[in-house]
């Protein structure tokens, strides 16, 4: 069997046990995120164990991919600690601001520039924005055909995969050949924790960086610039209700409530 | 791009198994308020084999015109097929909206059918409506503060959005004046598709979908552990209700994200009764939530924002108050 080299795209998202210190600049309408720490979002984090998984059946090499600033590196070195063997960062000022399109076209971009390449992995959604459009942008741009929703992968010859993609209620199975692009879901997998080993080779491997001339993007498609969609306005949302604090003893709390539940006609007949 | 060139609304129908689905005729009534405001023709698209009857049934839902492509290559919905379908017919036509319900099929076709034209899409939007120069806002909860961004694509055209089932309001009844009914040809042929599909496996729920629950307990990351989701799930069968989960609880395996996640990109629920335990709130959950009748909130920590959310609020262990709370429950049914 031939070696299968993988690229997964992985997207740095504010950890989640800090998004309570997330706020909105008015000014810029962007998310400031100071000091929050970034980690990889968790669906490209199955997809990293899909590729290892496939690296150990099939051999070949599995490349991480990512956009950012700077300081997205530290998402890549967790990545080296999962057991990636290369990871590329392209980062460039132009690249800011980028929507969902602008977004897959750099990652196609640094895909086309990695060359060799069999099979493109990323989550099906990232944990912020979670809208799901990179992976079919990216396939589109790279002139490959894509599946999302992507719940299991099994090669059924050297270069024909058929998956299970997931729908409302019920899944398809769906076959096509290498290469391609498949974005997967959180239940594909369940994601190994890294080794004491994984995080000291993470600390001696080198990132490649790649800015937008090394790609030979057009800056035109990058970043803002690139962006059809842009944030007119920001307003908050009412979400506010009375709020009323019910104290005491647990029995007492529970007493209360049910009197109010009753009251506001809402206490299912049990 | 001459985005004067591009006029209309339209609402891509998505059906399976010769159904129409609830979020195209979603989709048709907001279309149809759009389409008004902009003085500009409402058209249902419609892609399958053999659907003509379906196209008869769209008809009636407020819409202008059906188009109707009706072919083997799109009987089973594979991307290639039907993204370059639409694609095809948008660059023909020139819509100046496309609205695509966000089911996992629209999720799967919009991005791709939005690469291809070059154009913006916005995902998960929960309401829609136009500026001033009458430019499509798509209303997305945006994440971490309570704040809704409005999102525009003010210079390509045309302008795509998907909207997940369940925000819009229902549409209307079937209306006596159907509209006219037209079948396209397009160029797309199994040659173009690289996709095969092998199975489609559908099953009914067991039990009723959480969305149609009149009682519904949702745990969140703070229930902590598989021990502290029992207690979420022995709360919801004392009330006789469905279990509901966020995200990050759906991330640590206690629930099913498929059925069970409920916020703005799961489940949009609208009980008479929710509970949410150890769940902070934020905004993706809240927009899910927020057509709940009566909002409790059992969360030890007073800064959670659905403290500010609900309409009563218990700000102790839910270890210790669900447990009083289900004997509480039990002495009632004596």
């Amino acid at each position: 069997m031939c070696p299968i080299n993988t690229v997964v795209c992985i997207k740095p998202v504010p950890d989640i046990r800090y998004w309570d210190r997330l706020s909105l600049d008015p000014a810029t309408k962007t998310l400031r995120r100071e000091g929050i720490p970034i980690v990889i979002s968790p669906m490209d984090k199955n997809a990293i164990e899909e590729a290892l998984r496939i690296r150990q059946a099939r051999g070949g090499k599995v490349t991480v991919v990512s956009m950012g600033p700077l300081n997205t590196e530290d998402i890549l070195r967790s990545a080296y600690a999962l057991g990636v063997d290369d990871a590329v960062l392209l980062t460039d000022r132009t690249f800011a601001g980028a929507d969902t399109l602008a977004t897959a076209y750099v990652l196609s971009e640094g895909i086309r520039k990695l060359g060799n390449v069999d099979l493109v992995l990323l989550g099906n959604e990232s944990l912020d924005g979670s809208t799901g459009q990179v992976g079919p942008q990216v396939a589109e741009f790279l002139g490959l055909p894509s599946i999302t929703h992507v719940s299991e992968i099994t090669f059924t010859d050297e270069t024909t995969v058929q998956v299970k993609s997931n729908i409302e209620l019920g899944f398809m199975r769906i076959e096509t050949h290498l290469p391609a692009v498949l974005a997967v879901t959180g239940d594909i997998n369940v994601v190994h924790i890294p080794s004491v080993w994984g995080a000291l080779w993470a600390t001696e491997k080198s990132i490649a960086k790649w800015t937008c001339a090394e790609l030979g993007a057009e800056t035109g498609r990058c970043g803002l610039t690139g962006s059809p969609t842009w944030v007119p306005e920001v307003a908050p949302i009412d979400v506010k209700r009375r709020g009323e604090v019910l104290k005491g003893e647990p029995t007492q709390i529970a007493v209360q409530l049910i009197e109010k539940l009753r009251a506001d006609g809402v206490l299912p007949e049990i | 791009m001459d985005i004067q060139a591009y006029k209309g609304v339209w609402v891509f129908a998505e059906q399976r198994d010769g159904k129409l689905l609830d979020v195209g005729l979603e989709l048709l009534a907001t279309g149809r308020e759009l389409a008004d405001k902009l003085g500009e023709e409402l058209v249902a698209v419609l892609f399958g084999n053999q659907v003509r009857s379906l196209a008869d049934e769209l008809a009636s839902y407020g819409t202008d015109k059906v188009l109707v492509a009706d072919s083997p290559v799109l009987a089973v919905y594979r991307n290639d097929s039907y993204s370059l379908a639409l694609t095809e017919l948008v660059n023909q036509r020139k819509p100046s909206i496309v609205l695509v319900g966000g089911t996992t099929i629209g999720m799967d076709l919009a991005p791709r059918v939005a690469a291809k034209l070059g154009t913006g899409l916005t995902a998960h939007a929960v309401s829609l409506k136009l500026d001033k120069d009458g430019c499509l806002l798509a209303q997305i909860p945006s994440f971490g503060g309570t704040i809704m961004a409005s999102i525009c694509c003010a210079k390509h055209r045309p302008q795509m959005v998907t909207v997940p089932p369940g925000f819009l309001k229902k549409p209307e009844k079937k209306t006596a004046k159907k509209a006219s009914v037209e079948t396209v040809k397009i160029a797309v042929t199994e040659k173009d598709v690289r996709t095969k599909v092998l199975e489609v496996f559908r099953q009914e729920p067991k039990s009723k979908p959480i969305q149609e629950a009149e009682t519904v307990v949702c745990g969140g990351f703070g229930v902590g552990s598989k021990e502290g989701w029992k207690m979420v799930e022995d709360l919801a069968g004392a009330l006789g209700g469905s279990v509901g989960a966020t995200r990050p609880a759906c991330d640590e395996g206690w629930a099913v994200q498929d059925e069970q996640m409920v916020g703005q990109s799961g489940k949009v629920i609208h009980p008479k009764l929710y509970f949410g335990i150890g769940i902070s709130g934020v905004i993706h959950h809240l927009i899910g939530i927020k057509d709940s009748k009566v909002i409790v909130a059992i969360n030890k920590d007073p800064k959670a924002p659905l403290a500010s959310s609900a309409d009563y609020v218990i700000q102790s262990d839910f270890r210790q108050v669900v447990p009083a709370l289900i004997s509480e429950l039990q002495k009632i049914k004596k």
